[in-house]
């Protein structure tokens, strides 16, 4: 594909370089706040439900993994319901912000990570608990036992949730609006929207390398996390 | 045991506190010097996928982002979505090409303050072989009804857009309705690159604005069979541009003084002048047509307006 910035004054933009940081950056911003905010909502709530027997369990379990296949799309419309200015949370003026995608990820991210921990947690053997609580632990501690014995499966779902949260497009674009600021800087273009930009304009090339950055930007995350995960075996809470 | 979990919640403690930074880093984004009021202030702007695929937008804005200080959020959307999102409240001014919509806009009393903005004009493309023998058509409406006449595939925007208000409107026209559509006819929902790319891969007609079709002309193998009223063809295939600021009565949180100051400055001059210098391969792509030395009334009002209906309303 040749680029003459002369003849072709919209297809060389992508390839500068603060355009191309800008949208990491923004995806990577509100992705990460986004599991982040999410794991800590999920974890308890994993470790709650996994500790207690009670009526109804099944089906709230079965809830939350429903949760997990819940279309992009309709939590962006939800969350535009939500954040318009005609909806409750209008007076914030969240509408086209980098927030609500924060909120729509979060919502889509939370049945993901806490789905697997809880399947995690759950398989955290019994005797491993009791024995927990029989050398004098409290709740807490039995949580952070619990919590390092299902430090893979929990890591597992965080990583989950956070490709569920970075790689979907529907509902960034929707709550966001996809919008580039003064001189390429992104304010709500995220990889996935600008891919789907690109591939909208037939620049199916561009499109190609955002999404190699993507899938590149994904491996690393993971590489990271996976790496934190062994090289905490040494055993931070034994 | 104590002291490790101590570790634990600073370390929960410290992940909020650092989203909660984060965001509010985030909100005070830009104004951090003391200018005039306006400055830092923000416009929302809908608009339609056309002006901004074809990279008008982004030369147009910069001007006035810096003149003013403040920062344009451009949102692409079709028309009629770009409207819907005026309507909640949540733009402050809006782009569109279906004066139909926008007349239905300010007489809903959302919309005030249309004016003329630029045209240019939608041609009929499809692939070189031209299954339906279109080429040259003088009237659009002949045109459409031989792809119709053929089956010959169609793609249309199907998505509530300016152009694809123009499309049903043709076939309107020819006499022709969603009834008389079978197969050959698919809606693909999306914005018009994806429905130039779309026809383009599948050998199908379909309708497109100038600039978007100039723009992306290269990534196709689609060609123009028939022209619009720019290089002589009907007067049908016309496609002005409108520009409407959101009624503060009706959303009182508006930035009405930016949007008209933004209106000002793309129907004065300055902006007019950007339109008309703006190309893409070397054409141009939009005619300004905001400023004239002699009134154009209409483009304040709902075309089909008249003082006599005003008072039954």
């Amino acid at each position: 594909m040749p680029l003459e910035p002369a003849l072709l004054p919209i297809a060389d933009v992508p390839f500068e370089w603060t355009y191309v940081r800008s949208i990491i950056e923004v995806s990577l911003y509100v992705s990460l706040v986004a599991v982040a905010l999410s794991t800590l909502f999920s974890l308890p709530v994993a470790l709650l439900v996994g500790f207690k027997e009670f009526p109804g369990k099944g089906v709230l379990t079965s809830l939350i993994n429903t949760g997990m296949g819940f279309p992009s799309v309709v939590v962006g419309l939800l969350v535009l319901f939500a954040v318009s200015n005609q909806g409750p949370l209008g007076e914030l003026n969240l509408v086209f912000t980098r927030e609500a995608m924060i909120m729509s990820q979060f919502v889509l991210a939370t049945p993901v990570i806490t789905g697997v921990s809880l399947a995690a947690v759950d398989a955290v053997e019994e005797n491993v608990r009791d024995a927990a609580f029989a050398m004098g632990g409290t709740r807490f501690d039995v949580a952070l036992v619990t919590i390092k014995e299902a430090r893979y499966g929990i890591a597992t779902a965080v990583l989950a949730g956070f490709g569920r949260a970075i790689s979907e497009v529907g509902s960034v674009l929707i709550v966001g609006g996809n919008i580039v600021g003064p001189e390429g800087h992104s304010k709500t273009r995220t990889l996935t929207t600008a891919i789907q930009l690109e591939a909208r304009q037939g620049r199916f090339e561009t499109a190609l390398l955002l999404g190699a950055v993507l899938v590149a930007l994904v491996l690393l995350v993971n590489a990271i996390v996976l790496r934190y995960g062994n090289g905490n075996d040494g055993g931070r809470y034994r | 045991m104590t002291i490790q979990r101590r570790g634990f919640l600073a370390a929960i403690g410290g992940g909020a506190t650092a989203a909660l930074a984060g965001c509010t880093a985030l909100s005070s984004d830009g104004g951090e010097e003391a200018g005039p009021e306006i400055e830092g202030e923000t416009l929302t702007l809908t608009t339609t996928t056309s002006t901004y695929d074809t990279g008008l937008l982004d030369e147009l804005n910069a001007p006035f982002q810096d003149r003013y200080g403040v920062t344009v959020d451009a949102v692409a959307q079709g028309t009629g979505a770009a409207l819907e999102t005026a309507r909640n409240g949540d733009s402050d001014v809006v782009m569109v090409h279906a004066r139909s919509l926008e007349d239905e806009f300010m007489e809903n009393g959302y919309g005030v303050n249309r004016r003329d903005l630029m045209f240019n004009d939608f041609v009929l493309v499809g692939s070189p072989d031209d299954p339906a023998g279109i080429e040259g058509s003088d009237e659009a409406t002949t045109a459409v009804s031989a792809i119709a006449e053929s089956e010959s595939a169609f793609v249309s925007r199907g998505d509530n857009s300016g152009t694809h208000t123009k499309e049903l409107a043709i076939w309107d026209a020819a006499g022709l309705g969603p009834e008389d559509f079978g197969e050959w006819y698919t809606e693909a929902g999306q914005g018009m690159g994806e429905v130039l790319v779309q026809a383009d891969q599948q050998g199908a007609y379909t309708l497109a604005d100038r600039g978007t079709y100039l723009s992306m002309r290269d990534e196709l193998g689609l060609e123009i069979l028939v022209q619009g009223p720019i290089e002589g063809g009907p007067e049908l295939l016309m496609n002005p541009y409108g520009i409407v600021a959101v009624n503060p009565a009706v959303h009182d949180h508006v930035n009405y003084d930016l949007a008209m100051a933004y209106i000002g400055y793309v129907t004065g001059p300055e902006g007019q002048e950007i339109i008309e210098n703006y190309t893409s391969n070397g054409e141009q792509l939009f005619f300004p047509e905001a400023l004239s030395e002699n009134p154009n009334f209409r483009q304040y009002v709902p075309e089909e307006w008249e003082w006599s209906d005003s008072d039954d309303e």
